[in-house]
């Protein structure tokens, strides 16, 4: 009763039901976000070539291109992002 | 037209068989002409919840294999007149149990019955799988405790995207979320998650909470399914669910909150 006491005074511990639902939404929405839009099995194989395909052009490395499948709604979203190296190295 | 109901969870030992039991039992009793089959092939246990176990002879599994009718295996429940069960097989494993076998047997099903209420076993192998592909509406039985929560969503992602209804791209299969084992005076503690938590979490509509009590453990005891039990408030918040899947949704969603024990009660010193 006296630790019931000294925790109601303290009034800071959190319920464990509000821990249990914060967790829940959090490893839901993940959960559910892979289940909607799993990542197809081609993407490594395409970013790979699209690599090949690059470099003959331009001087980058392999953590400047970035293949993402994302689902917006009714659509996916198949985004390529290259992060271009500076002006320098592009002329050289 | 009849339609094919589905008990599922995901998770074990949450209140399937109880559900699937009472459920199908309140159907027959408001005038439905209804089957409850067991799909836990190798694990049947709706035999012994139904009171029933003496008298089972032949199973699903020899009925999808043609051995014997329909008529031979469906066995007449003690205690409701519209009511069938169809044993799960205790012998052979759950391979026996393939989807155009089930598929012949509900078809030849829904010729006499108005309720087939398919009670899944746990887990999300081919056995839930098969329980669950062919419903039209699905009790998704949940606990208020975080793995059952998170198992149910999961079934209900298998629901939305793999059932016959998905796959053939027909409205999508009707789902209820059933809360059992809830004890208002824990959530009002604060010790567990909420209807209101569940719901939101979950995202599908309500058909009832089931208390926890000790009542359901007498009900298993005597293989008497626990709606038959007198003034328990499981039979009657399993009433309730029944009544609201027929339609009467002004129910009123009872045994949620704490009740107060009336000054004459406590002086009598009632439960």
């Amino acid at each position: 009763m006296i630790a019931g006491l000294i925790s109601y005074l303290r009034g800071n511990e959190k319920k464990t039901a509000i821990v249990a639902k914060e967790r829940l939404q959090i490893i839901l929405a993940h959960e559910r976000a892979g289940r909607n839009a799993p990542t197809p099995d081609y993407l490594p194989a395409l970013q790979e070539e699209l690599m090949v395909v690059i470099a003959k052009y331009i001087h980058i490395d392999r953590e400047s291109i970035n293949v993402q499948l994302e689902k917006h709604g009714e659509y996916d979203v198949l985004e390529l992002n290259i992060t271009l190296p500076d002006k320098m190295r592009l002329n050289r | 037209m009849s339609k094919v109901i589905v008990v599922t969870s995901g998770k074990g030992g949450v209140g399937k068989t109880t559900t699937s039991a009472s459920f199908s039992s309140g159907l027959a009793l408001r005038g439905n002409k209804t089957v409850v089959i067991d799909f836990d092939v190798g694990l049947r246990n709706l035999d012994l919840i139904m009171g029933c176990e003496r008298r089972v002879v032949y199973d699903i599994i020899n009925v999808i294999n043609g051995e014997v009718t329909l008529k031979q295996a469906l066995i007449k429940d003690k205690n409701c007149d519209n009511l069938y069960i169809l044993p799960a097989s205790q012998t052979r494993d759950k391979d026996a149990l393939n989807l155009e076998g089930v598929e012949r047997i509900l078809n030849e099903l829904k010729e006499s019955f108005d309720c087939i209420v398919c009670d899944s076993p746990a887990g999300i192998e081919s056995g839930a799988f098969t329980a669950m592909y062919f419903a039209d509406e699905a009790l998704v039985v949940t606990n208020p405790e975080v793995s059952s929560v998170r198992d149910s969503d999961r079934i209900l992602g298998i629901l939305a995207a793999k059932s016959k209804r998905a796959v053939d791209g027909l409205d999508p299969v009707k789902e209820h979320l059933l809360i059992t084992r809830y004890d208002p005076k824990r959530v009002e503690a604060g010790e567990m998650l909420s209807v209101t938590d569940i719901q939101e979490i979950l995202r599908i509509p309500l058909i009832g909470v089931i208390p926890e009590s000790e009542s359901v453990l007498q009900a298993s005891n005597a293989g008497t399914p626990a709606i038959h039990l007198d003034k328990s408030d499981v039979a009657e918040a399993y009433r309730d669910v029944v009544g609201r899947f027929m339609g009467d949704e002004r129910l009123p969603m009872r045994f949620v909150t704490v009740e107060k024990k009336s000054f004459l009660k406590r002086l009598l010193g009632g439960r």
